[in-house]
């Protein structure tokens, strides 16, 4: 069974998204989705102060079975990329939603409030709905 | 089985070798035009090995592979068909190898004329209006028709021109190759059925949509069934079909892309027509394009003036997009792509598009009456069909992966795992015209029995192959670690 932590949203393309305490969020792939890749063995990343649009491709997660685009789930100015991913992508694997986060984002103006997430709940929904 | 056969160098000794066979030392002189900048300044880490052992290497080698003509290949999305001999034998003709590139086009009008033929012939199958050969692999063919496409848009001066639309069930080339023309990849989804959303295309096209590229039937195994109705939202946006041949066998003889509406698609002779196929070749990715894309055609294209033929080159195509490959490409596969196109005949042709779509729906159907799931079990296959293991894995913790594994003890390749990607935990399967009854009843009557191991003793399955040269590989640390270097060990 997947695990999905009430604290966050999501997205149906299976992100995860967390408001951090300055305003800005953390975005990484669902634990679901590393399940579904399967061990990843490279990662690739924004760079820093790149603006990217709701639903833009902007990083890569690749396992043996598969490369797979990650999407903004908003669109806001890269703060970070998560560097240490390149060296580890496995990291993905075991910590999904803690040392596996993609990616920092700064929201443009109004765009959290227009980002279309899903809750804990309707995010499990989803998965039931697949057979996850 | 066999221990692991050695690297080659594993066999090296200073001073062995075949050297009788060595050619004439010409002595330093031979390299005083060369300029010192560009001679190597250590010789080349050969191996030394005599000539029988070098023999024998390479045949335990050769031994080692499965292929067409030792075992079942049922690689959907590859069209691994067996390779008639006669095909190899008339492209080994010595008229045909002792051929030089560089002769005159009077020295080779036997030549000009079977690739002339071959243009024909594929034109008449394909119901496309113009053919070019020289793409050497089928990407490269891609790569042919989106830069056709771009070059098509510029020459109107038609310049935003740069979006291209691709299904989410496409071929993993194809976003690729949009992206390698410079073009920018909008993805749409593909509904219930298997069928391209037409919302979602209606909403996708527009001033900047320079194509869509679709395979058809597509790599979930089923026919787009709306496929005319695409053609005219997207030709009516101005944007132009680009079908990827890599389906192809499952409608030879029986329906033509020229007439579903495509501009322009790519054909996999190594596919469809049956000329040597894996390990990166080598491929043939022939284009061939409807009557507006006609001036774009990559050089060389064989023109035919009286009954003499003649390399068209950039005098005759001025807006070509130019060459892609040294001379005709892959000449020998063009060769045998075209006497397996002779041998097979416009009947022959449709039979093999018959028995392809018989062969996938009677595998189908024995492996969902033996217990297994379809992706689409409501839709009638093509030439290949998905069958998923979702339940497997999540009831018995074998994977897709694992039987695939599995069926290498059982003597049969394994078929195309993960892809499409749509579709959790799957096989996609494509067994091809050229299998019997009975290879097809026995490939049943092995995954039916890993069905059972995965039951009874899935240890069995999970930790397969037990029969092969190596056992289960470690891919990830593989990817993780790319090694391709071999180095010598400590000398004992």
């Amino acid at each position: 069974m997947s695990n999905v932590p009430a604290d966050l949203k999501y997205t149906k393309s299976h992100e995860w998204v967390r408001t951090l305490a300055d305003g800005s969020v953390e975005i990484g792939i669902t634990d679901h989705a590393q399940h579904a890749l399967g061990d990843l063995v490279f990662v690739e990343v924004p760079d820093a102060g790149r603006a990217v649009k709701a639903g833009e491709a902007c990083a890569v997660v690749e396992s043996v079975k598969a490369a797979s685009d990650v999407y903004a789930p908003l669109t806001g100015q890269v703060t970070a990329g998560n560097a240490k991913l390149t060296a580890e992508p496995e990291t993905i694997n075991t910590q999904p939603y803690g040392e596996g986060w993609l990616m920092r984002l700064k929201p443009a103006a109004g765009a959290l409030a227009a980002a279309e997430l899903l809750s804990p709940a309707d995010y499990q929904k989803l998965l039931d709905a697949e057979g996850g | 089985m066999s221990a692991r056969e050695k690297v080659i160098f594993e066999y090296s000794h200073p001073g062995r070798g075949a050297s009788d066979q060595w050619p004439h030392d010409p002595g330093p002189a031979a390299l005083a035009d060369l300029p010192a900048a560009l001679r190597r300044a250590q010789p080349p880490q050969l191996p030394e090995v005599g000539e029988l052992e070098t023999v024998r290497h390479f045949t335990r080698l050769s031994q080692l592979n499965f292929s067409i003509d030792t075992h079942f290949y049922p690689l959907g999305s590859c069209t691994m068909k067996y390779n008639p001999k006669a095909c190899n034998q008339y492209a080994m003709l010595p008229g045909f190898l002792g051929r030089h590139p560089l002769a005159p086009e009077s020295h080779g009008q036997g030549f000009l004329a079977c690739m002339y033929e071959l243009q024909e012939m594929l034109k008449a199958v394909t119901g496309m209006e113009g053919v070019a050969l020289s793409p050497m692999a089928g990407a490269h063919g891609e790569f042919a028709g989106v830069a056709m496409i771009r070059a098509y848009h510029r020459a109107r001066g038609d310049l935003k021109r740069n979006e291209i639309i691709v299904p989410e069930a496409a071929h993993g080339t194809n976003p690729a190759t949009a992206t390698m023309c410079g073009c920018v990849v909008r993805e749409i989804p593909v509904d219930a059925q298997g069928d391209v959303e037409l919302q979602a295309l209606r909403q996708a096209v527009g001033p900047n949509t320079a194509g869509i590229m679709l395979t058809n039937p597509s790599t979930l195994g089923v026919f787009e069934r709306r496929i005319q109705e695409v053609a005219r939202i997207v030709h009516e946006a101005g944007g132009l079909l680009y079908y990827d041949g890599a389906n192809l066998n499952a409608i030879l003889g029986k329906v033509r892309p020229g007439d579903m509406g495509f501009d322009v698609i790519h054909m996999n002779l190594h596919k469809t027509f049956s000329t040597p196929h894996g390990g990166g070749g080598p491929g043939a990715g022939a284009v061939g394009v409807a009557s507006r894309l006609l001036p774009f055609l990559p050089l060389p294209v064989v023109g035919k003036e009286g009954e003499r033929y003649r390399w068209l080159a950039e005098a005759d195509l001025p807006q070509s997009i130019g060459r892609l490959s040294a001379f005709m490409g892959n000449a020998g596969v063009l060769l045998r792509a075209y006497i397996y196109m002779r041998l097979l005949g416009r009947d022959g042709m449709r039979a093999v598009g018959e028995y392809a779509t018989l062969n996938a729906n009677y595998l189908l159907k024995r492996l969902m009456t033996a217990g297994f799931d379809a992706a689409y079990p409501q839709r009638r296959a093509s030439h290949e069909f998905i069958v998923t293991l979702k339940r497997q894995a999540r009831e018995l913790n074998v994977t897709a992966m694992d039987f695939a594994k599995r069926l290498l003890d059982h003597g049969f390749h394994a078929p195309t795992t993960y892809f499409p990607l749509l579709v959790p935990e799957c096989l996609l399967i494509e067994p091809t015209e050229t299998e019997s009854k009975d290879t097809l009843d026995a490939f049943v009557a092995a995954m039916s029995q890993i069905q059972k191991e995965a039951e009874q003793e899935p240890g069995r399955v999970t930790s397969a192959p037990h029969t092969m040269p190596v056992r289960r590989l470690d891919d990830v640390r593989a990817a993780r670690q790319l090694d391709l270097t071999w180095k010598p060990t400590a000398q004992p």
